[in-house]
């Protein structure tokens, strides 16, 4: 940590600061709410039973995590948690489009075509850009995002492990659904790794050390990866950029299912 | 001393950690928080107990369930006292800190104690040391899956 770091109640006193703060969590908080949403989708559909249990589990430390920094912005905000989640409209939503996407064709509930290499491989690029930034967090000036990245970068190396062991067995086994699956995730996934113009100033006030390197830090080590398994990286095409809340019509209908008990009534206590 | 404090109701750090070394895990109740080194710090004023704990894993969900039992056990116990209790991440939990006794208490539940890293897991009914990984992911956040070759059961081990 830090040396001369900061509460979080010392950061809401500070305006710029405070602003910069919640800008990061939004980006890692609705990325871990829709990445979480999607996992859940895979529920009773996952290739066999054990994989149901791993990715029930990983989708549900996803929303934990999505949780956590959520709760963060409450503190800062005084806003609620849940609402947070669940209420904000798709523009005020800084997720990246890439984990907005559905698993597949078809739908959950009826007649779903699921797309597993592609859902690993979008996985995979997630887990490896959030560690990439938690390993920045560690250094925050911020105590609470310091803390966060330590705990979080613990259990994200589950997650990772669990893709690069797939990755290896479809690049062994069926390198063309690897590929197919990559040039599907490439067509959404330029805004992932990707602060904007806010990267200077993350990096300046000590929010987030290096934020304008870890773009290509994420590059780099993705490239390697696919190199390695003898996988093509296609280029990832610039298009819609999740980061200033521009999305497709996939998150209105991610989060119309949701938050459908939840706006039955915002008040019920659980 | 010790007792005289318990049954006048007056508080100590001590016997604030002896009152919740009774609460467990409901996912894994014979466990008792204390020894799964979730509780990170004890405050004990003339009228206030504060009782910071650490989760296992950030979402474990059984988080609310555990915060509500102890302070329901600290209440019952210490009637003159604000009670508080919250969950930080001002320590990160690993599972380095579950004391010996919460290794043997896991053991005994069926549950193999944490090795020092993926793979580095005795078998909790026969000891045989070269089980395999099935699931990285088990039945809660913390816990693997692995299975037997020796004595041919399937069993959970703590996360490393």
């Amino acid at each position: 940590m830090n040396t001369t770091s900061l509460a979080i109640d010392r950061v809401k006193r500070t305006p710029a600061l405070r602003h910069l703060v919640i800008e990061l969590l939004w980006q890692v908080a609705d990325d871990d709410l829709m990445i979480g949403f999607r996992d859940q989708e895979w529920l009773g559909l996952a290739p066999h039973i054990e994989e149901d249990v791993a990715f029930g589990s990983i989708g549900q430390e996803e929303l934990g995590h999505a949780v956590h920094y959520y709760g963060l912005i409450e503190a800062l905000t005084g806003d609620r948690a849940d609402d947070l989640a669940l209420l904000r409209e798709t523009s005020a939503r800084r997720n990246a489009v890439l984990l907005e996407q559905p698993n597949g064709a078809g739908d959950y509930l009826h007649d779903p075509h699921f797309n597993w290499a592609f859902t690993i491989v979008r996985h995979y690029l997630h887990d490896v850009w959030e560690m990439t930034v938690l390993t920045a967090m560690t250094g925050s000036v911020v105590e609470e995002l310091a803390q966060a990245g330590t705990k979080i970068l613990g259990e994200k190396r589950y997650h990772r492990a669990h893709q690069e062991l797939w990755l290896r067995l479809l690049a062994a086994h069926n390198p063309q659904q690897l590929q197919d699956g990559l040039a599907l995730a490439s067509q959404w996934g330029a805004d992932l790794a990707d602060f904007g113009p806010m990267a200077i100033d993350l990096q300046q006030s000590g929010v987030l050390p290096d934020a304008p390197l870890l773009p290509k830090q994420f590059a780099d080590e993705v490239t390697d990866a696919f190199k390695e398994m003898s996988i093509d990286l296609p280029i990832f095409q610039p298009g819609l950029n999740g980061r200033q809340g521009q999305h497709t019509a996939a998150l209105g209908g991610a989060l119309t299912t949701l938050s459908e008990v939840y706006r039955l009534d915002p008040g019920a206590r659980w | 001393m010790g007792l005289m404090q318990k049954s006048d109701g007056r508080a100590t750090v001590e016997s604030v950690y002896e009152c919740i070394s009774h609460v467990c895990d409901p996912e894994i109740p014979t466990v008792s928080i204390v020894d799964l080194g979730m509780v990170e710090k004890v405050t004990v004023t003339d009228r206030q107990i504060v009782v910071v704990l650490i989760p296992t894993f950030v979402g474990c969900p059984a988080q609310p369930i555990i915060a509500r039992d102890v302070r329901q056990t600290l209440a019952a116990q210490y009637a003159d006292y604000a009670i508080e209790v919250r969950f930080a991440l001002t320590v990160a939990w690993t599972s380095a800190r579950i004391t010996e006794a919460g290794r043997q208490a896991l053991q005994a539940c069926g549950i193999a104690p944490p090795g020092r890293a993926f793979g580095d897991v005795a078998c909790p009914v026969c000891h045989d040391t070269k089980p395999v990984l099935h699931n990285l992911f088990g039945s809660t956040s913390c816990r693997s899956l692995y299975y037997c070759r020796q004595c041919r059961n399937p069993f959970e081990a703590f996360k490393p």
